[in-house]
């Protein structure tokens, strides 16, 4: 493909800090992006990954827009959004659109599905009716719900439906760029698939650019083409897809893995107890972030806080021990 | 909105208490509103009484007798009605205009907005309604007009706080950030986005309170700071009667009274079905 | 004999719009120590069995046939006193969301207390607190003693999960019914609540039944697996017959849209479709609409088929 080199998105030492309240009195700041960076090639599909509490919906917010960034800069096709004017921000929102969570608040429980989805037609184009509706009718075909669904309310439908109208919903401007916010998640198992398989088919159909986030490594296989793991606002591991399912290297990566239900391997023994859980982002440990729940932490670890470094094959890791030890 | 009608409406139905208070409310409104028709005495005109028929007790010609003007019990209860009911609905919609909007935009963009509707909120929660009405009303003096506007000052504060509190949960749901990321602007993401979210507390609310102005008018006029006594309300009714319940012409005071229990009554078994099938349905 | 036999299960709803049959005959065992996995998609009526256990069926439910012999007795015709002394006492449950099963204004520790002290009138406060202690210490709470003063917001998702767990273990259940406990989690934590409940029911000796959608994760922890489709269950046997060898083909078709982090096919599996509304149910088999070897036989609703340990119910099958 020959867009595959072009950067859509380009984000570049983002940081996020909230000031949050402990107690009546004291305020913290909470690190919820550690200078992040990455990129998204056009037509092409990354994915975050990573546990509650890594930053990855902050990231995907501020990339949205809802948040702005305490320092960093996010370009889209070349130019920093922080820059842009209001009426310039005004067209971006066109061109980003988000699929969230929650299958259950994503759409107002008080308006039909039809006055939902024609919302961005009508604030971001001139359509006559008849051309709106001519759209609305190409978008059920494409996602798999029956036009005449559309009179109904959101809770006349299922998780897996009215996700399929929330996608409905961020592809029909035919936006550059899609970020999906945890999008299957909240489905059942035999959902998700279908949930997954319409994605893939929609990002061949519209030359789709996506940014996918998600806690379970092994939904990502199938959709993405690049895949980051994040850890405590920041990325720790990211290479090509096959190449990071192929040789995973960062500890924390190789956590996630262990950690997927398989049917074929019998539970995890005693070890699993020690994977233990994500801190707060508030007080961030010196030097590595993973330190607590790393299974080959050394002595350096507790002061040297590491950096990305290229392992080759474009695999970046951010674990000075793994690398050493040629894994 | 049609279908969701339907549902409420035929759940309403369910409870034969609340059809009953529905069924009287419906009633005493006709009542109040064609007056003519169901009284036989207009007692605002002066030239229909005449002081012989003084203290009639119930029964006689007069239905429920009459007071010291000779004005006939059950009439001047029909237009106090009216009064009552009017003051009641007046105030109670002109407050939900004023604190939900208030309450909306404060719940919305908080920072200072928020911090200055809430807090004048606060002070006038500190005072007891009663106070507030008052001083009103001994600073502007009588009218209809005026003691509206005194309950209405008394009771937004109630629909600001409640839309606020549903506002500031609404606004973090995902359709509503999803609206924002569209490109809606704040004002429409108020107004058509989370606001239809918001109505069903405010509804329940506002029936309930309806009945709260109504009693409120009552005491002021009970007070003697309320309506004019020449179109008196319920509540002036037994303030004017109490002045001689005492003596023995006990039907001046207590039937107006009454009625006025039985208005209230009948709005709060209303009000409490609406809170009852609203709270299931937000879970849902 | 079983520690709980649960035949012919039928537990309905009556509402305006018509009878919701949730549970529409289902029969299942457990013996002492054993974990059954109950597996189905959303509605199929899982959550609703392991409310019927414990009689929590509320207007306008009610359960219209069968028994629930729970140590020798049937639990249907008990009486709501008889059962509050069963609940959370002999039979617990674990509920799916962390978030909302501890109650935000009471500490863990006073809500821990409670639940020992209703069913045991005669314990001090301070030997409630030392046993409080202790669970929270298997379950791996971390600064257990210390957190006994804490309330629910200040811990994470899974650790209010072990909490849960640790008051349905409490007062030594013989069984414990956990619904989707896992789901609200991510999958690290997931892992580990997992391997804490198949430890602690073998420690404690208590029974388990785990409700999920997840078939994989059934096949971690579950010795025997039943399958529920539509109120009814499709398939029902040990842990090895039905993941390695699945008979029915809904079963087949919940394993193969399982990711798998080993193949390469583009596309993963997909069942077509969706379970059908309760208040819609097709004539003959509820899956035939999603199912690629229905045929006209389907029409009727399939016979109970019996392979040794093994139930199945599709036409299809031999």
């Amino acid at each position: 493909m020959s867009q595959s080199n072009v950067k859509l998105l380009e984000v570049r030492d983002v940081e996020k800090v909230f000031s949050v309240k402990v107690g009546t009195f004291e305020k913290k700041d909470l690190h919820a992006l550690n200078k992040v960076s990455f990129d998204i090639y056009r037509g092409k599909t990354l994915s975050l990954v990573g546990e509650s509490g890594c930053g990855k919906t902050t990231i995907g917010k501020t990339i949205l827009g809802l948040y702005q960034a305490t320092s960093g800069h996010i370009m889209y096709k070349g130019r920093d959004i922080a820059t842009l004017t209001p009426t310039q921000r005004g067209h971006l929102q066109k061109d980003i659109q988000m699929i969230f969570q929650d299958p259950y608040s994503s759409l107002n429980p008080r308006k039909k599905i039809k006055t939902i989805l024609e919302q961005p037609l009508k604030i971001h184009t001139d359509m006559t009716p008849k051309e709106r509706e001519k759209t609305l009718h190409e978008l059920c075909d494409d996602v798999g719900i029956d036009y005449s669904y559309l009179e109904r309310y959101p809770h006349q439908f299922s998780g897996g439906q009215r996700q399929r109208i929330a996608i409905a919903r961020a592809i029909i401007l035919r936006p550059e760029l899609v970020l999906a916010d945890e999008p299957i998640s909240a489905l059942d198992v035999s959902i998700q698939a279908q949930i997954l398989n319409l994605m893939m088919d929609l990002k061949q159909k519209y030359q789709l650019t996506t940014l996918f986030i998600t806690h379970d490594i092994s939904v990502v296989k199938h959709i993405s083409d690049q895949v980051a793991v994040m850890y405590l606002g920041e990325i720790v591991e990211y290479a090509d897809k096959k190449e990071l399912f192929a040789r995973p290297m960062h500890p924390y990566t190789k956590m996630l893995f262990s950690t997927v239900p398989d049917i074929n391997t019998p539970l995890a023994t005693e070890s699993v107890l020690k994977t233990g859980e994500i801190q707060s982002p508030i007080d961030l440990p010196k030097g590595c972030f993973f330190q607590h729940r790393c299974p080959v932490k050394e002595a350096r670890c507790e002061t040297e806080h590491p950096g990305l470094t290229d392992v080759g094959n474009q695999h970046l890791v951010r674990c000075p021990v793994v690398q050493d030890n040629g894994q | 909105m049609k279908f969701l009608n339907n549902e409420l409406v035929s759940e309403f139905f369910e409870d034969k208490l609340a059809v009953a208070g529905l069924v009287i409310f419906v009633i005493l409104s006709l009542l109040a509103l064609f007056p003519s028709y169901v009284t036989y005495q207009n007692p605002y005109d002066l030239t229909q009484l005449y002081l012989e028929n003084s203290f009639r007790p119930p029964g006689s010609d007069f239905f429920l007798g009459t007071d010291e003007q000779g004005r006939d019990i059950y009439s001047a209860m029909i237009y106090g009605l009216r009064i009552s009911l009017y003051v009641g609905l007046a105030s109670t919609i002109l407050s939900v205009i004023i604190g939900y909007t208030l309450g909306l935009i404060s719940g919305y963009y908080g920072g200072w907005v928020d911090t200055i509707i809430m807090r004048i909120a606060d002070i006038q929660l500190s005072f007891p309604a009663i106070l507030i009405a008052l001083i009103i009303m001994a600073l502007w003096g009588e009218g209809v007009g005026k003691i509206i506007i005194a309950i209405t000052i008394v009771n937004w504060v109630y629909y600001a706080r409640t839309a606020r509190g549903v506002v500031l949960s609404e606004k973090e749901k995902d359709y509503a950030q999803s609206a924002k990321a569209l490109g809606m602007g704040n004002l429409s993401i108020i107004f058509k986005e989370i606001m239809p979210n918001t109505t069903a507390p405010i509804i329940v609310i506002a029936t309930v309170r309806i009945a709260n102005a109504i009693i409120l008018e009552a005491t002021l006029s009970f007070l003697g700071l309320g309506v004019p006594i020449t179109e008196p309300s319920l509540g002036s009714l037994i303030s004017n009667g109490y002045q001689v319940l005492f003596s023995g012409y006990w039907w001046a005071s207590v039937f107006p009274g009454m009625l006025l229990m039985v208005l209230i009554i009948s709005i709060n078994l209303i009000g409490d079905r609406m809170r009852d099938i609203m709270n299931p349905r937000l879970k849902r | 004999m079983a520690l709980l036999e649960v035949n012919d299960l039928k537990t309905h709803f009556f509402t305006k719009k018509g009878i919701v049959k949730s549970v529409d005959g289902i029969s299942f065992q457990i013996e002492k120590g054993e974990i059954l996995g109950i597996v189905g998609e959303s509605g199929a009526g899982k959550s609703i069995t392991g409310f019927s256990i414990l009689r929590l069926i509320d207007d306008p439910g009610r359960i219209v046939e069968g028994e629930i012999i729970f140590d020798g007795e049937d639990l249907v015709p008990k009486s709501e006193e008889e059962m509050q002394t069963i609940r959370g006492n002999k039979i617990s449950m674990v509920f799916q969301d962390p978030q909302t099963s501890l109650n935000p204004v009471i500490t863990i520790g006073d809500q821990l207390i409670e639940a020992i002290v209703y069913h045991n009138r005669n314990v001090s406060k301070k030997e409630a607190f030392e046993r409080c202690v202790a669970i929270l210490e298997k379950v791996g709470l971390p600064a257990a003693r210390k957190r006994m003063g804490s309330y629910p917001h200040q811990l994470s998702g899974g650790m209010k999960q072990r909490v849960v767990i640790a008051m349905a273990l409490l007062n030594d259940p013989r069984l414990l019914i956990a619904d989707e406990p896992t789901t609200a989690l991510d999958v690290t934590i997931q892992a580990q609540i997992l391997y804490l409940m198949k430890k602690l029911s073998q420690d404690f000796g208590s029974s388990l039944i785990l409700i999920t959608h997840d078939i994989a994760v059934v096949s971690q922890l579950c010795d025997r697996i039943a399958v529920m489709y539509a109120g009814r269950i499709v398939e029902y046997g040990t842990k090895e017959e039905i993941i390695f060898d699945p008979k029915h083909p809904y079963t087949r078709g919940l394993i193969a849209c399982l990711p798998k982090l080993n193949d390469d096919t583009d596309r993963l599996y997909q069942i077509p479709g969706i379970m059908p509304s309760l208040l819609n149910l097709p004539e003959g088999c509820y899956f035939k609409d999603r199912c690629e070897l229905a045929d006209e036989t389907c029409d009727v609703y399939p016979e109970k088929q019996v392979f040794g340990e093994r139930v199945v119910f599709c036409h299809k099958v031999t």
